[in-house]
């Protein structure tokens, strides 16, 4: 496979993917706030603020708006094209990405994704958001998730499948680790106790923005507590969209790219995927909340940046 | 008669349809019988079935010098098929076969020992003076002899129905991927309209496009050669088609990036390192292949390719230089190419052109220039054009001058009534004018895929059929029988 073909398809993974992550954590933080309406004595900056945080675009957004307010924080995030990571342009990208290498993907998921772009060209999705925002992301996630099972059962599962994969898997371990940090830019409203409505409330959110709810539930009945929440979201090795989840399957399509065995490495990408593997699989929840929730994550971001740097540079870029 | 029909007045031209008012040409009998049942509404909801299929699989191309949000359109596509009988279409064959032929061996022949010049049929300083002549070229023998491997000719019908070449696409012909589309497409809205009417297939064409780039592979391939298609990248405007063929050859698609040449022979970048490339369709013209030999400035070609070529390590379709046969002061002598080379009259005929070249012709150019149109002898795509009638006094005035200044550059025709066909424009059936672009293919033997692109101008009147200036397509169907008169 070439080169740029892989490049195309890596990111063509990891655009849909990310357009998904940015449209939950939308709209739950939209619905988060419609809980707290009465009780709202912030600023609308601590409401949104941690959202840019977490997409690290908090600065970008200051040059682009003088005001901070929600409507502008949800434009910017959806649909601003001068933000390359709007849902929108994300779409852009991916389409684009999608077309340079049309002769690989099926017609079935061009058309996917051509639909998704037409969605957003042509004004309905602007209509749509307007009319109902929960209705819209709604949309806008299960365009993506359409998008990936179409790529499952119409796609050959080969190389350049295993670059799709790759891209998604990278971008959902890396975008669960924001969302997760999420909580650390939240502040707790004065005179809110850790453990209390608003606190529980708010590690929920963060388990509905991963599509978590339900399956945290069924494990740990019943009991949302901010170590149980971050366990989950950080090594459960089940759930499809924990980091340790998402990483052992990048490790796995990584050997199967190079067709080393498990527990082996050929490159640097295998190399750091294996590192990072088995931080996640030994790491104890006691262990993280010392170091701090807020490090630990910062860490396992930085360590994906290195992975798809050296991925790029194995693969793409030689 | 049908509803969709019953108002259609073919006027005053040749009309692919209907010879006068209500009464229909034999090829067409079945398709307006079929036609019958079918009110406005459904043919409207057929339209937007079709134009949702092109929108959805992205069938698009792209505008220069757009300022509008987005460089992408779709192409206009009528139903209504221009449909052609069986002997004609071996008549227009045989000349498109004919004429390939005699290009070929011209090129052959301009780039070895001139014979056509020393023997007086073409003006040395027309050969030289040529923009996409390459001398860099001379004495160097192609694979198999093939220069052209895939030509566009362009014909159009006049007033009498005669078809008559108004131009040849010898370097990189698009738009056979319409072709293709728009056949899948019309299956799919109108598959009772097919039942034994006897239309010729088309989907051979990307099996024997392959067979072709295979047959001028360079040996050292040993029978298994790797092929590629080379793109300028996705802000082509032909993008949609370079990536539908690589698709349905089952090649890879590649840009200049993706390739670099080591010790004269091509590799492709790939995830598992550079893997040797054989031959090379190549979608990008000669001035953009290689910054070493042509265009320093471009950043499309592949450094050394040129070079790999001439050593015979790889093989590029179609071959370097052959744009000096599509020239269109070179196509003023190409019914003369056939009779030397072939010894035949040619099959299908030239438009009657003069040249301002030409001291006597100029000066009846220069006179008449409200009655001709002029094209620049190297431009495509409808640009660099005077259709004297449609001008303005200033329009006029700016040819005049350009023609003065560089009179090797200019031909002029007469404005020639193209063929008219019913078309559907705003609400009703109404004529229009088209033109038709066959793909022939020149490998082990001549193929040409029957029928072609129809290509419609969708303005009232308008003479330009071209996708950039507002131009349609229609699906051409070639019928296994039948004629004209029967």
């Amino acid at each position: 496979m070439l080169s740029r073909v892989g490049d195309s398809t890596y990111w063509l993974g990891r655009y849909i993917e990310r357009a998904e992550n940015n449209a939950r954590l939308l709209d739950v933080n939209v619905q988060m706030l419609l809980d707290f309406e009465s009780r709202r004595d912030g600023t609308e900056r601590q409401f949104w603020g941690p959202i840019l945080s977490t997409l690290e675009d908090t600065e970008l957004f200051d040059g682009l708006h003088g005001e901070f307010t929600a409507a502008a924080v949800l434009d910017y995030v959806t649909f601003e094209p001068r933000n390359p990571n709007s849902i929108s342009s994300c779409i852009n990208y991916a389409r684009e990405n999608a077309r340079a290498v049309r002769d690989q993907i099926s017609s079935e998921m061009w058309e996917q994704i051509n639909a998704l772009w037409l969605y957003f060209r042509d004004g309905s999705a602007a209509r749509d958001f307007r009319a109902n925002s929960h209705e819209f992301y709604d949309k806008v996630t299960y365009a993506s998730q359409l998008f990936q099972g179409v790529t499952d059962a119409t796609m050959t599962h080969g190389e350049a499948w295993r670059f799709v994969q790759a891209g998604k898997f990278i971008e959902r371990a890396d975008s669960t680790s924001r969302i997760l940090d999420l909580k650390y830019h939240v502040l707790l409203p004065s005179g809110e106790q850790v453990g209390g409505n608003v606190d529980t409330s708010q590690w929920t959110s963060v388990l509905r923005s991963c599509s978590g709810m339900e399956a945290y539930l069924k494990i740990r009945k019943g009991d949302v507590t901010p170590w149980g929440v971050a366990e989950f979201l950080i090594s459960h090795d089940e759930f499809p969209r924990s980091i340790r989840f998402c990483v052992d399957r990048l490790d796995e399509v990584l050997h199967d790219i190079a067709s080393a065995g498990e527990g082996r490495f050929r490159n640097e990408p295998e190399r750091l995927s294996g590192l990072l593997r088995s931080q996640l699989d030994y790491a104890t929840i006691d262990q993280i909340f010392r170091q701090g929730l807020h490090e630990y994550l910062d860490g396992v971001q930085e360590q994906i940046i290195r992975l798809d740097i050296a991925f790029h540079r194995t693969y793409c870029a030689y | 008669m049908s509803s969709l029909f019953r108002n259609y007045d073919p006027a005053d031209f040749f009309d692919e349809m209907f010879a006068a008012p209500g009464e229909v040409r034999p090829h067409y009998r079945m398709l307006l019988e079929r036609a019958e049942g079918l009110t406005v509404d459904d043919f409207n909801r057929k339209r937007q079935i079709a134009e949702r299929a092109y929108l959805n699989q992205g069938i698009t191309f792209t505008v220069y010098n757009d300022k509008q949000e987005g460089t992408e359109r779709i192409f206009p596509f009528d139903l209504v098929p221009r449909i052609i009988p069986g002997d004609e279409w071996r008549h227009i064959e045989s000349g498109l076969k004919q004429r390939l032929n005699a290009l070929n061996a011209f090129l052959h022949d301009i780039y070895h020992g001139q014979r056509i010049v020393r023997e007086g049929v073409i003006p040395e300083e027309i050969i030289r003076s040529a923009k996409h002549f390459r001398p860099e070229f001379m004495g160097f023998d192609v694979p198999r002899n093939i220069y052209i491997h895939v030509c566009g000719t362009d014909l159009i019908r006049d007033r009498d129905g005669r078809y008559l070449v108004l131009e040849d696409n010898a370097r990189c012909p698009s738009g056979v991927s319409y072709v293709l589309e728009s056949r899948m497409t019309m299956k799919r809205v109108f598959p009772q309209l097919f039942a034994r009417y006897g239309v010729r297939p088309v989907d051979r064409y990307a099996q024997d496009l392959l067979d072709v780039l295979r047959h001028v592979a360079p040996a050292s391939a040993a029978g298994d050669p790797t092929t590629v298609l080379l793109t300028p990248g996705i802000y082509n405007s032909a993008y949609f088609e370079h990536s539908f063929l690589a698709r349905s050859m089952g090649i890879e698609i590649v840009t200049g990036a993706d390739l670099v040449v080591q010790n004269d022979r091509v590799y492709m970048k790939t995830t598992k390192g550079p893997k040797p490339v054989h031959v090379i369709y190549r979608r990008i013209d000669d001035d953009f292949l290689d910054p070493k030999v042509f265009r320093p400035d471009s950043l499309l070609g592949v450094p050394g390719l040129v070079e790999a070529y001439r050593k015979g390590n790889v093989s590029l379709a179609n071959s370097i230089g052959t744009g000096v046969a599509d020239d269109k002061v070179v196509y003023y002598y190409v019914p003369a190419m056939i009779k030397f080379y072939l010894g035949e009259d040619p099959v299908l005929p030239n438009v009657e052109t003069f040249l301002s070249a030409v001291p006597s012709d100029r000066k009846y150019i220069l006179a008449n220039l409200e009655n001709l149109v002029v094209k620049s002898a190297n431009e495509s795509g409808g640009y660099g054009m005077l259709i004297g009638p449609r001008a303005t006094k200033d329009e006029i005035a700016h040819f005049r001058g350009l023609i003065e200044a560089d009179p090797r550059n200019f031909v002029a025709q007469p404005v020639i009534s193209l063929s008219r066909s019913p078309t559907w424009c705003e609400g009703s059936m109404q004529g229009r004018h088209i033109d038709l672009r066959p793909f022939v293919l020149c490998g082990e033997e001549v193929r040409i895929i029957p029928g072609g692109l129809t290509r419609v101008a969708m303005r009232e009147g308008s003479l330009v059929v071209n996708s950039s200036q507002g131009g349609g397509s229609k699906d051409t169907w070639v019928l296994d029988g039948g004629s004209a008169s029967c």
